[in-house]
């Protein structure tokens, strides 16, 4: 079903500014953040605090000769000054990552990127921390670096891991799905087969707050109190009981207000762990921040992908079949936080929104001088890959087949009474209704007046761009089955406590770094019990009070706790009908459920409130067998499937003919997203997604020289879009409810992310069309838009 | 966040005790004004003076005047100043031209007009509009004042005229009649040092006629103006075509550096087709005040 109400008027609210239950709800957490009350990382203050500092490789490839700490160590204020024998004692030198393989915390051996930990010091404050790096003297033996990914597998290239016993080559892995056989033919009989090079530079999450840790270790019991700027508190304490050795009970890890993640803040980085060794050593609490040009220089990448595409129709615009061939860059280790069994993540959904015969890829993954990461950035495990590929596709086979770019998405998507659809490398798309979202987007753009507009301006030589893209997210994981991170299966636990007066606390396993939960779910509380949002508190953010679960990314919050969360509080409503009963000395089985409320069926005068129904349980009432006093229940969710999440996009530019500049004019965002259940949070979540996507497809990369310096080092240098480049947003909806989930609702938090970069670049290259140009890579900076004007359009690794 | 290395601080109470705490403090002290550029050279260590002086309490430093055939313009005065004032518009578009696309307006804010030219960074938009509307620089030291022109002001990037025990008083422009200017830059993103930008100043003579001409190029390694292509302009009349071929020797005197933000090539076309842009719109703009 898809209709383009947001939900149906709520009767129990008298004000619609504050619904009881699902609708447009001012963020309950923005009054502390817009007074400045926020509680983050470097918010947090201990007694007796000291600082630590992370002295980094100024080279991409180079032996570790030696490493003099003297000078440091004689500087009044450093009490600790930590290098990689020192962990080697503590077996912590090397970490594994979650791609099964190892990281260094501190150097060892080898540099192996710019930016690498060679040695952390602690000190009175971060002001002589910062001062003893420059008083370490380290000699390194230079090596050549492995930098182009495409020479990565050259005979004779520099071994990077030589610390991996047997070792000859960078290879990382070579991984495939679909059918090749079966793909080939189809490729074989095809009336038109399209080939291009897709590149997908590597991009950086930047969140607003950088990295950091502040670990206070308690040497008398044990235990480890440690607050980190984390995603996924529960996944951490669980690692770090697993690597460290401390024992699971004796570890809290507190995720504060978290300034923005985007993937960013999954994995466990050196700094962490370092900062726990800091406290271990010095028997005293130790904060570490990170700077700006450490979290671009040396976290999480994203992307980094070179895909060889090709896509395959019949002359009149079926499309049969699509095939590609990845070179994915990974950097110095394996780090790639991601939940599959699958090297390349969820690339697989490659198929995007189109019902094909056949489908394969293949993916080699390659080691190279740089830092680590492969999935972050709001990219749901490289669906963001997979939909910009097939993306770019569906548009070049449009161009050749002279047809409509949207008109030939309409031609080819899979039809509503085909879901749930199985598509040709395993997933199985829970629901979708393409067509209507595509229309409306083409209805709130004007599509047929701006290809007018724009056939006039090409006869003026005005350069003007429409770019339509249509992309199926893949978001929630769980089931639990399929997916993990180091065998903890992902699914997420949900906890609700009804007070005595009616108000209720709500504990969850998921983090957010901005994405509102304290408001989103208590949405979903009051729209399964009836009492308001205000009455509800969400506590999150710190394992000592919450349920285990798995944590925020992969826009899996909503579809996996917001799963949990609704089942928690159908089992509280589903309790209080019993002591209802009990109050009213009726029959469970004769009362009748409106929002807030138990009544006697034929009798609606009759009824307790949830308030009413709270304090009862926790009253003299008796109450019936088997049914404790008090309101409470827990639950732990683990998702039948994903969820499918959709939208349509279009994007329009004007390109200045002289200069190459890209100006965004205009952007239409229609997504389906399921149940909507805070209208206002959906849009911030796209508004910010577009955002990003303005910034990969115009201006980001993390660009490297030939030596391996990161010459993206700081915001002089990697670009982070303003409002200025940034058009006033477009957005719709359709609701296609998930038929698994609870409440109907999937994941948001990524789409935009995902696809709105193939709607911007597929807008600049049909802005080129009458320079010829039919592919151009991202960044769709000035100077390389312009070369793509004179022909010469160059992939940018 | 990024910490400088240790550094002493002192506020000047006005010109003349910051000349004497300049001297004091010797050569490793450094004014510091809006500090947008200082600073973040400090706390990523590119930079490391011992000494910072405070000259922001100097509010004898920030002002515009129009005294006669001049606009004299203080060294403090703030970018934002620069883009409200209504005397800068009319007179000296090209400044209001620049203002609008330098940095951002937290950093027009705080930055101020002498911070930008001191600091001298080769892609420095107002160094090139202080060329081309062909500037004075009047400097305090402690033998007193001496007025040195734009092109003897800079010495290279990052480099002037200004003695380290010396300070930058204020910038004097001549008002022309019949004269028009303008900027254009090609940026990444809002607030990004410029790829290229180019300015233009033109004065013209009675008859329309092009008297006086200055095209000034950011972010292209030039020195200066470019003398060869402002001869070319020279008491003829303001027409595509001329404007074609004076950009055309602006282009090709001038030396880009490959890097992040282009390529030489493309550098190139840019120093060409905004010589173009600023020259048709300075003219435009002249032959508008002539008839105003």
């Amino acid at each position: 079903m898809t209709i383009t109400q947001e939900h149906a008027p709520n009767p129990a609210a008298g004000d619609p500014s504050r619904p009881i239950g699902f609708g447009r709800l001012q963020r309950k957490e923005d009054p502390r953040f817009v007074r400045g009350k926020g509680n983050y990382i470097d918010d947090i203050v201990l007694p007796g605090m000291l600082h630590g500092a992370i002295l980094r490789a100024p080279v991409a490839h180079a032996r570790l000769v030696s490493i003099d700490t003297t000078e440091a160590l004689a500087h009044p204020k450093v009490l600790a000054v930590i290098t990689g024998k020192d962990l080697q004692a503590l077996k912590l030198a090397w970490a594994p990552t979650l791609s099964a393989d190892v990281q260094a915390v501190l150097v060892t051996d080898k540099v192996r990127f710019q930016g690498q930990e060679v040695a952390f010091v602690v000190a009175e404050d971060r002001y002589a921390a910062r001062d003893a790096l420059e008083l370490i003297d380290v000699e390194y033996d230079m090596l050549p670096p492995v930098i182009d990914a495409r020479r990565a597998l050259d005979p004779g290239a520099p071994v990077i891991r030589d610390d991996i016993e047997g070792r000859t080559d960078n290879r990382i892995f070579d991984w495939e799905i679909g059918d090749a056989a079966e793909t080939e033919a189809v490729f074989a009989t095809a009336d038109l087969v399209v080939a291009q090079e897709v590149v997908y530079p590597r991009v950086h999450p930047a969140p607003m707050e950088t990295c950091g840790a502040v670990a206070d270790f308690d040497p008398v019991d044990g235990r480890l109190t440690l607050y980190e700027t984390t995603q996924a508190p529960h996944a951490h304490r669980t690692l770090y009981a697993i690597v460290a050795g401390i024992p699971e009970h004796k570890i809290r890890i507190v995720s504060p207000d978290i300034g923005g993640g985007f993937g960013n803040k999954v994995g466990i980085y050196p700094g962490y762990v370092l900062a726990v060794v800091g406290s271990i050593v010095t028997g005293k609490p130790v904060k570490w921040v990170e700077d700006r040009s450490e979290n671009l220089m040396s976290t999480s990448f994203a992307r980094d992908y070179i895909m060889q595409g090709e896509i395959a129709a019949t002359k009149d615009g079926k499309i049969l079949a699509v095939r590609t061939n990845v070179l994915a860059d990974h950097g110095a280790f394996n780090a790639t936080a991601q939940p599959t069994k699958n090297p390349a993540g969820f690339f697989s959904i490659f198929t995007g929104s189109y019902d094909l015969k056949a489908a394969y890829c293949k993916v080699t993954g390659v080691y190279t001088n740089k830092a680590p990461g492969g999935v972050a950035y709001a990219c749901s495990f490289r669906v963001t890959e997979a939909v910009y590929l097939v993306e770019r596709m569906v548009d070049i086979l449009a161009r050749k087949l002279e047809m409509d770019p949207a008109e030939l998405r309409l031609k080819n998507f899979i039809k509503p009474e085909q879901f749930p659809y199985a598509n040709k490398t395993g997933w199985v798309y829970d629901s979708g209704n393409y067509e209507p979202a595509m229309r409306l987007s083409m209805q709130m753009a004007g599509y047929d007046d701006l290809r007018r507009e724009q056939l006039e301006k090409r006869e003026r030589g005005e350069l003007m761009g429409i770019g339509v893209s249509f992309f199926t997210e893949t978001v929630g994981a769980g089931p639990r089955k399929h997916f993990d991170i180091v065998g903890l299966g992902m699914a997420d636990g949900a906890e609700l406590r009804v007070h005595p007066t009616g108000k209720a606390v709500v504990r969850i396993s998921v983090q957010s770094q901005g994405q509102g939960h304290e408001t989103t779910f208590a949405q979903i509380v009051a729209e399964e019990l009836g009492i308001p949002p205000e009455s509800i508190d969400v506590v999150h953010g710190d394992t000592d009070q919450t349920p285990f679960g798995l944590g925020t990314y992969g826009s899996r919050s909503t579809p996996v706790s917001g799963g949990a969360v609704a089942l928690v509080a159908r089992k509280v409503r589903e309790k209080a009908k019993f002591i209802a009963a009990a109050m009213l000395e009726t029959r469970p089985e004769d009362l009748e459920w409106e929002k807030g409320r138990w009544f006697v069926k034929g009798d609606p005068s009759v009824g307790k409130t949830i308030a009413e129904i709270a304090f009862g349980a926790h009253g003299t009432v008796a109450l019936p067998e088997g049914i404790d006093g008090n309101l409470d229940a827990e639950v732990t969710y683990d998702p039948p499937n994903l969820t499918f999440p959709f939208g349509a996009y279009i994007c329009v530019v004007d390109v200045d003919a002289g200069t190459g500049h890209v100006k965004v004019r205009r952007f239409i965002a229609v997504d389906d997203c399921g149940t909507r259940i805070n209208p206002m949070i959906i849009e911030g979540q796209v508004h910010g997604g577009l955002t990003d996507g303005v910034g990969m497809a115009l201006m980001q990369i993390i660009a490297f020289d030939e030596e391996g310096n990161c010459l993206s080092g700081s915001f002089m240098d990697y670009l982070i879009p303003t409002a200025m480049e940034v058009p006033d947003w477009e957005t719709g909806f359709t609701v296609t409810p998930s038929p698994h989930h609870p409440i109907g609702a999937k994941g948001i938090g990524e789409s935009a992310t995902v696809g709105s970069p193939p709607a911007i670049v597929n807008a600049i290259v049909d802005a080129l069309t009458p320079y010829g140009v039919t592919h151009m890579d991202m960044p769709c900076t000035p100077a390389r838009v312009w070369e793509a004007m004179q022909g010469r359009a160059r992939p940018p690794v | 966040m990024q910490i400088p290395a240790p550094f002493d601080y002192e506020r000047a109470s006005d010109v003349a005790n910051a000349l004497v705490l300049l001297e004091r403090h010797g050569p490793e002290s450094r004014i510091i004004a809006g500090g947008h550029s200082l600073l973040p050279m400090m706390k990523l260590r590119l930079a490391r003076p011992e000494w910072l002086i405070d000259i922001n309490d100097l509010a004898e430093l920030d002002f515009i005047r129009r005294e006669g055939d001049q606009l004299r313009i203080g060294a403090l005065t703030r970018h934002t100043t620069l883009l409200e004032s209504a005397d800068v518009a009319e007179l000296f578009p090209i400044i209001r031209d620049a203002e609008q696309v330098i940095a951002d307006p937290v950093v027009r804010n705080r930055g101020t007009i002498g911070g930008s030219l001191c600091q001298a960074d080769p892609a420095e938009d107002l160094s090139t509009v202080c060329d081309v509307l062909r500037a004075q620089a009047v400097i305090r030291g402690p033998d007193g004042e001496r007025i040195v022109a734009m092109s003897d002001f800079h010495r290279g990037p990052y480099e002037t005229a200004v003695a380290q025990n010396e300070l930058l008083y204020e910038i004097r422009f001549t008002i022309h009649p019949r004269s028009g200017s303008a900027y254009e830059k090609v940026e990444r993103r809002v607030g990004d040092w410029a790829v290229v930008a180019a300015g233009a100043a033109v004065g013209l003579s009675q008859d329309g006629t092009i008297e006086e001409a200055a095209i000034g190029l950011t972010a292209v390694g030039l020195d200066g103006t470019v003398p060869e292509a402002e001869a070319t302009l020279r008491g003829r009349q303001p027409h595509e075509d001329l404007f074609i071929e004076a950009a055309r020797i602006a282009a090709a005197v001038c030396h880009p550096v490959d890097d992040q933000r282009g390529p030489v090539d493309y550098k190139r076309h840019l120093a060409d087709e905004l010589t173009r842009r600023v020259l048709r719109r300075a003219c435009a703009r002249a032959a508008g005040a002539q008839e105003g």
